[in-house]
């Protein structure tokens, strides 16, 4: 179907995207890759008056190195985040689940900001951003500034970006040698999870001694499974403790009941998919 | 039924054959046009104003503002147009007393179901259309909606109030009335005291045929015919419905199905979206085309399926079967569409199945609701029967504690019993499900799969392993005029064709069905060069346009190749017969003498002879024909078949159940299938894939759900789950043919089978994997949440209605208004 109409701008610099947001307001949209966009605007959920594309504005792609972190551009593609070298060596889970993320046509117009600014809580790239203690860089009329993932997400669609911003980069701490897992429940291929699971552990000595876990889809924001974290602390990478850790994982969560389950389904999901995903991640 | 005597040459060289489809190279490359495509001079462009309420009487209607909008033409209501609308005919009225709403395409007064056009916006442009549909103002009094299939039943809500009820048709065969078999409670009451009684209740639920090309319309009111092209796979029927309905007289109408992407049963149809762009083109005397999107056609092109079986099937301790009792609740949906009313009926015939029941009976309660109204889908009416005596077989076999393979070995036709005449009263022609089964179970590794999933029940292995088995057959090669007549149905089931031969040796061959993907060109091609010994490459069929193949009654039902292509034989067999008295008079010998093999015309004892181009040059120039025969060697052929035709094949299946999760995994599928004489291997396999994917996507992911207001929420492909390659796995396909005798071809329908046979026998793979824990039934689809509380126990035991409720992926800043119940968690 045709989107109402609208003015399309293609600035090339940050600094001409701001000044279009800051023109515009709240009749403008960001597109990024367009694949949650576009099905929006093409089905009439949304009529903005301005679309400002990023597609335009070359610092916005790629990946680099500084210091102990990754710094991944927003523009960056699905596709170029998970063939990207140092994202394999630096940040292994957001290559997982960047492999299991929908489709390739869509992993190569996607792309990782675009993921992130829209929240969508059954995104794939939220729980292991969170795994990960990712941090959002910003910037706004006033200039930038960075948050970190825990404050990032802060309702069902809705971050730390406020009105007239846009996130230009996420910085991922490097978590090298770090174990990575992503265990995404689907019914077919290209679906959103109905529940996910995001692990980063750091086995010494076959016992646990770091271990990030992000839920995808049991709440309205993506989801660190704290108590999860602190109980495998410690453990042997064995079946039994990490299943004992993992029947905690639904603590604190909200999950939702819709047609691909109830919440109690959910729940039962999430403390399976979270002892399959630290195991794995362990390599045990 | 008789018997068709002269076989095929079996040295015939393009039957058989892989050769590639004709007609690929146009459609994959996009050199085609389909309706979409299609852009007149001054063609204008509609959008449909649809009402969100699935039950609502339509208060007013202001379309000032969307009048007034650029680019727009005109905006109409069902009032404006009136009766030059028509009318959505009701083909198969089941029972002379059926209650059946008049389907208005527009109606003025009452909406009843949620995705019904009020309001019609004509603009110069599609995105000026669609941009002022939205300024159409309409009020609306919500009235109840009737949306759960059995509370309608009892009418506790009605669909169409002034009807009085719900209840359209009630519909029974029984085998002691009809004369067929014997009296089925006798045999269920003696089952209860002294044998086996299965009384089980299955749901089959609502589908959507999603086809790949959305439906598109474009009429041409400027000619002397009103040309119509639509996306339809039923040209000719179409032409007689707008003729019937609009009182335009039928010689003026001009129907034209272009390249049609897929169809399944969905685009057997006369839909309001046609009837309305035919009425407003009239009307403005102008081109028109309508494109629905990708969400309209979910939301309202017809369903399919939809039904609640109740079943009671009564055996021997030993397993031998002595009674089926069938009770079926069937949703129509809004209206009694096209053939919708009759879709359940078709499977009244096929409960039965290849096995010999003694006593049989059939009841139907075909019911409306304010939802979208459902009609074919693919296999129609015997996919349900097929699952519902599939699973039951299953179920015998673990009452009796055999294999179910052995309980089927025990009560199925052998083959020495062919020709068979069934408890339902038809004949099987011909048939061997006997060495079907053996191939299949070869090939599956039905012994090692057994031993597996005994060592892993033993092993209390978290992965179980389950077998299913479906030996199904089906009727189809639609269909016989008078059993139609028997039938109510409206129309006949002959095919027609004729072959014209062009003055160089070419041949243009005209058929009435109508390809949307199956491929006729090409193998109808085979058949034609085989049969009149020309190049492969020199034959053109001609489909899909009333005024080139006039008459036809269009594809559906599996009927094509056994019907239309036995249409072709005989009309190429005229030819053959034309040309022999031009080619004795050529070669000075007699017409008794004249033999014709391979495209020659030779003179029996001698060398001479000519080809078929010669004499097809000799007819167009005339100088040199016998006297009293004329300068045509054309000829045409009307086929009405003398039976239906009876496909049938051994489905197994592996599947993986997690029984932590609930998840199922497909390990492994075979399938041998009996259709008898395959012209084209290639074209087979691909409509085995394509219907074996479609039948398991039935068991394991697609359904129609909607929520307590009436509103589709599977209403995009992110809730609607078709399943892609990546879903599936290789099929291991193959075929046990036994010849067809209802066709001098020895063919049978293969457009059906794959989809007809695969749900049960992947269901009943699921069910067998976890029957040990105590499991007789996941209701469809098996989505791991219903594995998984069946096996935990943790309430629904496998047959929880789906939360009608979507995830929903897109933001409300963005706009998407989701409606999954976030907030209060379990529910
Ligand atoms: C069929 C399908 C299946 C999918 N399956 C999955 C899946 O399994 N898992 C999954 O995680 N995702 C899935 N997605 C979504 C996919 O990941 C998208 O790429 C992602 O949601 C949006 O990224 P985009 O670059 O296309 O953003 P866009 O669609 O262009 O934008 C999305 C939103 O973010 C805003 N935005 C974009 N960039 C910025 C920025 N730099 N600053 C501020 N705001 C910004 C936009 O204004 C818009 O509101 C699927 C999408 C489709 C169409």
């Amino acid at each position: 179907m045709i989107p109402t109409q609208f003015e399309y701008l293609a600035p090339t610099s940050v600094e001409d995207a701001l000044a279009a947001l800051a023109q515009h307001g709240d009749e403008a949209k960001v597109i990024a890759g367009g694949q949650s966009l576009l099905p929006v605007l093409r089905m009439r959920l949304n009529a903005p008056e301005v679309v400002i594309d990023l597609g335009g504005i070359e610092g916005l792609r790629g990946v680099r190195e500084d210091g102990d972190a990754l710094v991944i551009g927003a523009m960056t593609t699905h596709h170029a985040v998970l063939h990207d070298p140092l994202v394999g060596q630096h940040a292994a889970l957001l290559v997982k689940a960047e492999h299991q993320l929908a489709d390739a046509q869509i992993r190569h117009r996607g792309t990782i900001g675009g993921a992130l600014a829209h929240a969508d809580p059954a995104g794939d790239l939220g729980a292991p951003s969170l795994a990960l203690g990712a941090e959002f860089v910003i910037a706004g009329p006033g200039g930038t500034r960075t948050v970190a993932a825990d404050d990032f997400f802060v309702d069902l669609f809705e971050t730390a970006i406020a009105e007239g911003e846009l996130l230009t980069e996420i910085r991922v701490p490097k978590h090298t040698g770090w174990g990575a897992h992503y265990e995404k429940f689907v019914r077919v291929a290209h679906q959103w999870p109905i529940v996910a699971v995001a692990a980063a552990v750091r086995v010494e000595g076959g016992t646990i001694a770091e271990a990030r876990v992000g839920l995808t889809n049991m709440g309205s924001t993506p989801l660190r499974a704290r108590a999860v974290e602190e109980a495998l602390v410690g453990q042997p990478a064995t079946e039994d403790a990490v299943a004992t850790a993992a029947a905690r994982a639904a603590e604190g969560t909200n999950p939702p009941s819709d047609l691909n389950g109830a919440a109690d389904y959910r729940t039962h999901l999430a403390k399976v998919l979270t002892r399959r995903a630290v195991l794995a991640a362990a390599g045990a | 039924m008789t018997a068709v005597e002269d076989r095929p040459d079996t040295s015939a060289k393009e039957i058989g054959r892989d050769r590639r489809r004709k007609e690929d190279q146009r459609l994959i490359t996009g050199r085609t046009r389909w309706t979409d495509n299609i852009a007149l001079p001054g063609m204008l462009h509609m959008a449909m104003v649809r009402s969100p309420f699935a039950h609502a009487r339509i208060v007013s209607i202001d379309t000032e503002a969307a009048k007034a909008s650029e680019n727009v033409v005109t905006v109409l209501t069902g009032a404006d147009l009136g009766e030059a609308q028509g009318v959505c005919i009701n083909a198969w009225a089941i029972t002379t007393d059926q209650v059946a709403p008049t389907h208005v395409p527009m109606p003025t007064d009452r909406v009843a179901f949620a995705g019904e056009t009020v309001a019609v916006v004509v603009a110069r442009t599609m995105a000026a259309a669609r941009d002022a549909a939205e300024l159409v103002d309409v009020e609306y009094d919500e009235l109840p909606a009737a949306l759960d299939l059995k509370k309608s039943a009892a009418d506790e809500v009605l669909a169409h109030p002034d009807l009085g009820t719900n209840k359209s048709a009630f519909w029974k065969f029984d085998s002691e009335e009809a004369g067929t078999g014997g009296n089925v409670d006798q045999a269920i009451e003696k089952a209860r005291g002294d044998g086996i009684v299965i009384e089980r209740e299955y749901r089959q639920q609502r589908l959507i045929p999603a086809f790949m090309e959305p439906r598109s319309t474009v009429v041409d009111p400027t000619g002397e015919q009103i040309t119509m092209w639509s996306a339809t796979q039923i040209p000719h029927i179409l032409r007689f419905a707008l003729a019937a309905t609009t009182g335009v007289p039928e010689s003026k109408i001009r129907v034209i199905a272009p390249d049609v992407g897929g169809g399944f049963g969905g685009k057997l149809q006369q839909t309001p979206e046609e009837m309305i762009t035919f009425a407003v083109a009239r009307r403005l005397g102008k081109p028109v085309k309508y494109t629905e999107t990708r969400s309209e056609s979910l939301m309202t092109a017809h369903h399919g399926r939809d039904q609640w079986q109740k079943l009671t099937l009564s055996a021997e301790k030993d397993g031998t079967v002595t009674g089926l009792k069938v009770e079926l609740t069937a949703d129509l949906g809004a209206y009694v569409s096209l053939v919708g009313g009759g879709v359940p009926v078709l499977g009244a015939f096929m409960f039965n199945a290849i096995y010999k029941f003694p006593a049989y009976q059939f009841n139907c309660q075909t019911v409306l609701t304010n939802k979208t109204w459902t009609d074919a889908y693919r296999g129609a009416g015997r996919p349900e029967a097929t699952y519902a005596i599939e699973r039951l077989m299953d179920e015998l076999a673990a009452e009796v504690g055999v294999d179910p393979l052995v309980v089927r070995e025990k009560n199925w036709i052998t083959h020495e019993e062919f020709p068979f005449t069934t408890v339902a009263g038809l004949e099987y022609d011909t048939g061997n499900y006997e060495a079907a089964t053996e191939k299949a179970k070869a090939s599956f590794g039905y012994d090692d799969l057994r031993a597996e999933q005994k060592r892993r029940r033993e092993a209390g292995d978290r992965i179980q392993l389950g077998i299913g088995v479906s030996t199904f057959t089906e009727m189809c090669g639609l269909a016989p005029s008078r059993v139609l007549g028997q039938l109510n149905y409206g129309a006949g089931g002959w095919e027609y064709a004729s072959v014209r031969m062009l003055a160089t040796g070419k041949v243009e061959i005209t058929t009435g069905t109508s390809a949307h993907g199956q491929g006729h060109e090409t193998a109808f091609s085979q058949i034609v060069a085989d049969r009149l010994g020309v190049a492969f490459e020199d034959v053109e069929i001609l489909h899909g346009d009333t005024q080139v193949s006039h008459r036809g009654l269009d594809t559906y039902g599996s009927r094509s190749l056994v019907v239309g292509g036995e249409a072709l034989v005989r009309a190429a067999d005229k030819v053959i017969e034309k040309a022999k008295p031009i080619a004795a008079h050529l070669l000075e010998a007699s017409v008794d003498d004249i033999e014709f093999s391979a495209g020659r015309f030779g003179v029996r004892g001698t060398d001479q002879g000519l080809a078929m181009a010669d004499i097809a040059m000799a007819a167009f120039a005339a100088h040199n024909l016998p006297d009293g025969v004329e300068a045509s060697l054309d000829s045409d052929a009307t086929y009405d078949p003398v039976n239906f035709n009876y496909p049938h094949g051994t489905h197994l299946c592996a599947m993986e159940v997690d029984t932590e999760t609930g998840g199922v995994l497909m390990r492994k599928y075979t399938c041998v299938d009996d259709i008898g004489t395959v012209i084209n291997p290639m074209i087979v396999e691909g409509q085995v894939h394509g219907g074996l994917a479609q039948g398991i996507a039935q068991a394991l992911w697609e359904e129609a759900v909607y929520d307590d207001s009436g509103t589709l929420v599977s209403g995009s492909f992110v809730d609607y789950l078709l399943p892609t390659s990546a879903d599936t796995i290789s099929f291991d396909v193959q075929h046990n043919s036994t010849a067809s005798t209802t066709n001098t071809l020895g063919t049978k329908g293969v457009g059906e089978a794959g989809t007809i046979a695969s749900t049960p026998a992947v269901v009943n793979a699921v069910v067998d994997a976890i029957r040990h824990l105590g499991i007789n039934d996941i209701q469809m689809p098996c989505t791991p949440e219903r594995v998984w509380r069946a096996i935990h126990d943790v309430g629904g035991s496998g047959t929880t209605d789906t939360e009608g409720a979507a995830m929903p992926h897109f933001d409300e800043s963005t706009g998407m208004q989701g409606t999954t119940d976030r907030t209060d968690g379990a529910s």
